[in-house]
């Protein structure tokens, strides 16, 4: 195992952690502030939405519905829906957090994105999870994600062709590299390969966005009924 | 679009309740069975996969091959440097394919 490293690296390691994902990040929050705006929103109710809510993919199918005059019923159960999985970062990551306050993991849960659940995983397999690492991360993430969503929503025709710097598929990518480095983890190609199927399979039939909780809970089925049971202990 | 505050809050509460309803719901148990364990180890791994997997087969072949460079280069590389490689393979397939 790594030497653990001392507490002063952990601010400077999770914003350090955090930098790559920013190139993302940026971009896909300003398009973001742009499409409120173009779909109705003021600057201020779109402030609210990313200051409140957080997580991207939900707040543009609610932007959508809410200017398709959908029943706010059906927006609240899309955007529960596309949030699910957080109920499974949150299970998770939890039982990692015994540095944590209480009040720190309360703020510890509003901030926990795609990136900084995969992060703060991969910080947890080499040394401990401590709140600097967590919030330091968090805070360069999120600052990022506001700043972008005002500039957007500001100049929104700013970045008018992001294919062309590949930002447009960089979260896949980026999150398709972070699978990997778990990949001593116990059945590592057996979970990915049935997730990335029954994905497939959801996605073509019933569409997005069941194909991540579909998805992701035939892995979970698979890694627990492939999982040993442990040597019981000795006295 | 009618009191869009309230439904943007509401919509704030429901993400926030998933983001923390996990963890109140997994610490109300003492013991935890070790196909649970299991389940919840591969968490990472199921959900992110499911997450990009469609991107993988709906964009493109410069798209697909970009996923699996990335995933190849990191079984071995820093995240940072899967990342770069799976981008410059995006690029490179992008300007030859089209």
């Amino acid at each position: 195992m790594a030497k653990m490293p001392v507490h002063g690296n952990d601010v400077l390691d999770g914003i350090k952690d955090a930098l790559p994902i920013l190139i993302a990040v940026a971009p896909f929050s300003a398009v973001f502030g742009a499409v409120a705006i173009s779909n109705g929103f003021s600057f201020a109710e779109l402030m609210l939405t990313s200051a409140s809510i957080y997580a991207v993919a939900s707040q543009y199918v609610m932007v959508d519905l809410i200017s398709q005059e959908v029943p706010a019923w059906s927006v609240m159960l899309s955007v529960f829906a596309i949030n699910f999985r957080h109920v499974l970062y949150s299970a998770s990551i939890g039982r990692h957090m015994q540095a944590f306050s209480l009040v720190q993991k309360a703020v510890a849960f509003f901030l926990l994105v795609d990136p900084q659940y995969a992060a703060s995983e991969a910080r947890r397999n080499k040394t401990t999870l401590r709140p600097a690492y967590y919030f330091a991360y968090a805070i360069t993430v999120y600052t990022t994600w506001m700043v972008a969503n005002a500039l957007g929503a500001i100049f929104g025709t700013l970045i008018s062709h992001p294919e062309k710097l590949g930002i447009d598929f960089i979260l896949p990518i980026y999150f398709m590299g972070l699978v990997a480095g778990f990949h001593q983890r116990p059945q590592f190609f057996l979970v990915l390969l049935v997730s990335c199927l029954a994905s497939w399979l959801s996605y073509f039939t019933l569409g997005s966005p069941w194909h991540i909780t579909l998805g992701g809970i035939a892995g979970l089925i698979t890694a627990a009924l492939t999982a040993k049971e442990p040597e019981p202990e000795h006295a | 679009m009618h009191e869009p505050v309230l439904l943007i809050i509401a919509c704030a509460s429901i993400t926030y309740a998933t983001r923390a309803g996990g963890h109140v719901l997994l610490s109300r148990f003492k013991t935890i069975n070790y196909r649970f364990e299991a389940a919840l180890h591969a968490v990472p791994i199921a959900v992110l996969t499911a997450l990009v997997a469609p991107a993988a087969l709906t964009h493109g072949p410069a798209e697909a091959a970009a996923i699996i460079v990335s995933a190849s280069v990191a079984m071995r590389c820093q995240l940072i440097i899967s990342v770069a490689c799976g981008l410059s393979t995006l690029l490179l397939l992008r300007h030859l394919l089209t």
